[in-house]
Order: structure tokens, then sequence, then C-alpha cells
């Protein structure tokens, strides 16, 4: 059962609160970058990243559900066939939330959400995480050749034979994952 | 229901209210252009942030 949102609702009724979030979102994706108050913008996120999942299995059932919130017809269309293309290869996170100051009328602090259409790189732009991950591994690998040096003539067999099982029951799951492809 | 008994002293008035002061807002430079702009936020001067252009100038 989903948890109700905790707090008070944004523009005080529940009604308020979802003609709110589905304009939020619907000018998102109709402009790409929208400039709103950091709470909306917070609230947004995964409202809008629930809709461009649905988005990305792109068959008619998810085109109505997302068609109940986007009234436009226009942006559902633009979301499906145009923005759905960025994000096949991102794992979640596909928008970007950028404090943008205080207002001047109201001092509401402001952000700006914008849709994440770059291509996910591989190489990684955090060094550091990058870094401790390649040391973790020269470790993992320096103790697994230790281990190995020592008892790798006697159980040589038995490695291969559980090798093999292994194998054999990687082979259908793998078949599996592609027929649900 | 509990009242003043004295009408506040101006002196007294006076020195609560010397108590109220602006704080100084905590600013870095950016690292693009250098001005002062607020912490993990946007610079307003050249509008980037992170090394990505966010807002048009």
């Amino acid at each position: 059962m989903p948890t109700p949102t905790k707090g008070a609702r944004l523009g005080g009724s529940p009604a308020h609160q979802r003609l709110i979030l589905a304009n939020l979102a619907q000018s998102l994706f109709e402009h790409g970058k929208i400039t709103t108050t950091e709470t909306k913008a917070r609230r947004l996120r995964p409202y809008a990243e629930k809709l461009i999942t649905k988005a990305k299995r792109g068959d008619l059932h998810a085109r109505r559900e997302v068609a109940k919130v986007i009234r436009d017809k226009d942006v559902v269309y633009r979301l499906f066939d145009e923005l759905a293309q960025y994000w096949t290869e991102r794992p979640g996170g596909y928008t970007r939330i950028t404090k943008a100051g205080n207002r001047k009328g109201d001092n509401a602090p402001m952000a700006i959400i914008e849709l994440v259409t770059e291509p996910v790189s591989s190489n990684t732009s955090n060094k550091k995480t990058a870094a401790r991950k390649a040391a973790k591994a020269e470790a993992v690998a320096a103790l697994a050749g230790e281990t190995e040096e020592t008892p790798a003539p006697a159980e040589a067999t038995d490695v291969a034979v559980e090798e093999n099982v292994q194998h054999a029951d990687d082979a259908p799951a793998e078949e599996k994952k592609d027929g649900d492809k | 229901m509990a009242v003043p008994k004295r009408k506040m002293s101006r002196s007294n008035t006076r020195s609560r209210r010397a108590n109220w002061k602006a704080a100084v807002v905590a600013t870095v430079a950016c690292p693009q252009c250098k001005a002062d702009k607020l912490p993990h936020a946007v610079c307003q001067t050249c509008g980037t942030y992170n090394g990505r252009q966010v807002v048009e100038v």
C-alpha cells in the first residue's frame, strides 16, 4: 500500500496539490527546464520520474496512465515519442534539481528542475569513487590470487566440476531474461 | 488577564532592539567567474553550477 505524503499539501488541499503537481509535470515535459520553489521541485521529482518510467515502457496502457495526469495530448506525445529515447540507457535519475537562490518578492528558495537528456557517461566523472572502486578490485584480485595459489592443484578438478554446474544453471536464466525483454 | 503595569521606557525598548542584528550571508567564490555566490546554488553572475551552464545569462 502506498504511504501517504507526510506534512501539509502544496496549495492547501489534496485536490490543489494534485493540480499543482500535474501542471508542473506538464510544464517540465513541455519546456525541459522550469524554475519553481525548491519545495515544489523536490515534490515534483519523484512524481515526474514515475511518469518517465511509464513513458519508457511506451505501451498503450502506460500512455493512458500518463494521459490521466497530463491532459495535453501534444505533451504526452512529446514525452513518449521524443523524450523517452533519451533515457533508454539511464536507470533512473531522469531529472536534476539545482538551487537558484531566493526569490525577490517573498525570499522563497527557488530551484531549477530540468530533464537530464545527456547520454549516460561510462567514464565516471566522479574520480574519487572510481579510484576507490579500482583499489577495491585490486585488493580483491590480490586476495583471490593468494588463496588460489596454495590449494589450487588439489582442488582443481572439483572447481572445474563446480564451474560446469554453474554454467548449466546460468544458461536457462539468461534465456529467461531475454524472453522477458 | 496579565497586563503591563507601567509604560516601557525608551531605554528598555532600545536596549531590547539593540540585539536585533543582521547576519552576514555566507558566500563562496564561483569556481568559474570568481564572483560571490550562495554555496550549493547557481552562480547569479555566470549562470553555471558544477561546471555546467544551468541558466542563460
